[in-house]
């Protein structure tokens, strides 16, 4: 089964569920202070839905980050080659890929943390390596494989966080506890669980209010629930028009939380887009399972229109076709016919099917 | 510039004291040496000749001085180099904060205590050797703060290029304890040979023993300009080498 995904317009409407952080309003962009109090709202409401001009502009933003031809090499092995990409305003953004695929370097030169061989960053108007510590007051970094003195306690380090900006920062004391760590204030980071680490990472992230996050394989290691939890809390830091980067190798993840993904393996991008437009692009087919005890049924079935393949188990039939219309054309067939259905489903392909079909390996491989 | 100093450097103190050995190594351990050693010296010492009392007013201080401001080096590349390894500095690297500054908190972190322990020591010295009524504490004390600080900014220059923290301890007691061999605490510069002699000129160790011996004997400050400049110049040189080749990974 396919996850079920949130459009922009849909993240609205989920304000009951997930947390919305309320941070101070940037300096910097007078727009973006305008929906941020917007998105505010959905906060107490149900289903309350962005106004249609909020959600264009989320689409249609400026770009926050631009990244052109960039290239990293390690000694002879070549991690990232030739990356472009733009991520907007307010949008959360993927780069998804297997382990080794080069998001992690392509992050890390996007954050200043690392020099490219080649090509050009920008990151809110900022060059990240010459401008690296104007940089870090404007941005929010949660690591891949970071870690902090064993024996800090957590409101000591988002003690020090605080410190460290220029710039006012966000109500420390408000994030530890919208991101469930109250009781784990005074607990050394070495006794944290997996889950607590990376929400206080989180909380360090977010410490400077900043106007892009940057999260890498932000919920790797964690267990399913943690991992659900999390992910509520990402939805929720882009609800506060934050624009969000993030690198997964989950595709499920990526689904449900990302605007705009960026699909790159052996350090190149192989194709960019919203995950349902990838899946639409690549792959078009549609499958339906449905299981009838209608003799007749296998027969009307194989006359639908643009199928590419049945087959049948125990009374189960699997169809799959091709086009948008496809499941339509199934269910015309079945009413038409007459055909008596226990069981109906559709199985529609995901971006796992997606890296499949480009990479001609799963994502696990 | 060195902003979140004061924080970085309270919490690492808390957390340093934190540690199983952390407070006990580096205070407890040496001032109980200390009042051990001077419990046999003080009772063999009883009617001191001129060259015994003057091991035991001069040298012993300074020796034991400087043994703690080199073990505070060692911690300090040794503290560095896990910060690397583990990641914290990766992590503290997303920020603005400043290689000098993380060097700078635990710098201060390390004077805090070594101060501390002399501290303890003087303390405990008042009881164990009566000799040293005369000990001009306060002088003592700003030449030992000058050269621990000039000797603790090799230690950064150390930590800042030792890669994993294996290595950190065996190559800082390498590259240091040989210059307290040459520092003139136990054979004078004067009976050195002369290429060794040049080697301990260049050693900052050796302008820090001359600065704390002729302190504690009661020479004047101006008697030593040559020995501030010197452990001031080796200051300047590798912190700002440090903050050139500092490694965050």
């Amino acid at each position: 089964m396919p996850a079920p995904r949130l459009s922009p317009s849909e993240r609205g409407s989920v304000g009951h569920s997930a947390i919305v952080l309320l941070l101070a309003a940037p300096r910097s962009a007078k727009r973006n202070r305008i929906y941020r109090v917007k998105l505010g709202c959905t906060r107490h409401g149900h289903n309350v839905d962005f106004p249609l001009a909020v959600a264009q502009e989320i689409r249609t933003g400026n770009s926050i980050i631009h990244v052109s031809g960039l290239r990293k090499a390690y000694g002879s092995t070549v991690a990232v080659d030739d990356v472009s990409f733009e991520v907007k305003n307010g949008e959360i953004f993927g780069l998804i890929g297997p382990n080794g695929a080069g998001k992690t370097t392509t992050m890390e030169c996007v954050e200043g943390l690392r020099t490219p061989d080649r090509g050009t960053v920008s990151v809110v108007g900022l060059d990240p390596w010459r401008d690296k510590y104007r940089l870090q007051e404007r941005v929010g970094v949660q690591l891949q494989q970071a870690q902090l003195q064993k024996r800090i306690k957590v409101w000591e380090a988002v003690h020090l966080w605080a410190s460290l900006y220029r710039k006012k920062t966000a109500d420390g004391d408000r994030l530890v506890e919208q991101l469930g760590l109250v009781e784990k204030r005074n607990a050394w980071f070495m006794d944290l669980s997996g889950g607590q680490k990376q929400r206080l990472f989180i909380v360090l992230a977010l410490i400077n209010d900043p106007e892009v996050v940057f999260l890498d394989e932000l919920t790797t290691g964690l267990d399913p629930q943690a991992r659900r939890a999390i992910w509520e809390l990402v939805r929720g830091i882009g609800e506060c028009g934050k624009t969000v980067c993030l690198t997964t190798h989950l595709m499920e993840e990526a689904e449900r939380l990302c605007d705009r993904v960026a699909i790159i393996e052996h350090g190149r991008i192989i194709d960019i887009g919203a995950p349902e437009a990838l899946v639409q692009r690549h792959c078009p087919e549609r499958t339906v399972v449905l299981s009838t005890d209608d003799p007749t049924a296998e027969e009307h079935l194989r006359a639908i229109p643009r199928l590419e393949a049945i087959t049948s188990k125990d009374f189960r039939f699997t169809i799959r076709g091709s086009g948008d219309d496809f499941v339509t054309e199934v269910i015309r067939c079945l009413s038409e016919n007459q055909i008596k259905v226990t069981d109906f489903r559709t199985v529609l392909p995901n971006l796992e099917d997606v890296f499949l079909k480009l990479t001609g390996h799963s994502i696990r491989d | 510039m060195l902003r979140g100093l004061w924080t970085l450097t309270w919490i690492e103190i808390k957390v340093f004291l934190r540690e199983p050995l952390g407070a006990v190594g580096m205070i407890i351990v040496p001032v109980l040496v200390f009042i051990g050693l001077g419990r046999i010296a003080g009772r063999r010492a009883d009617s001191p000749s001129l060259a015994a009392s003057s091991f035991l007013r001069v040298s012993v201080p300074v020796l034991a001085s400087i043994l703690i401001t080199l073990s505070a080096v060692l911690s300090l590349v040794t503290i560095i180099s896990i910060y690397r390894e583990g990641g914290i500095l990766r992590r503290l690297r997303a920020t603005p904060l400043r290689p000098q500054t993380i060097l700078t908190a635990h710098v201060l972190v390390k004077l805090l205590l070594t101060a501390v322990t002399l501290l303890l020591m003087v303390l405990a010295g008042k009881r164990y050797y009566p000799i040293g009524i005369h000990v001009p504490v306060f002088g003592f004390s700003i030449a030992l703060l000058i050269s621990t600080w000039s000797v603790l900014s090799i230690g950064f220059l150390i930590a800042s290029i030792v890669p994993t923290a294996r290595f950190s301890q065996p190559i800082g007691a390498i590259l240091l304890y040989p210059m307290v061999a040459l520092s003139g605490l136990f054979v004078t510069l004067e009976s050195l040979p002369p290429k060794l002699r040049i080697v301990a000129r260049m050693l900052p160790l050796t302008y820090a023993v001359s600065l704390l011996e002729g302190i504690l004997k009661g020479d004047a400050w101006s008697a030593h300009l040559r020995d501030i400049a010197a452990l001031t110049v080796v200051f300047v040189v590798c912190t700002a080498l440090s903050a050139k080749v500092f490694r965050w990974e």
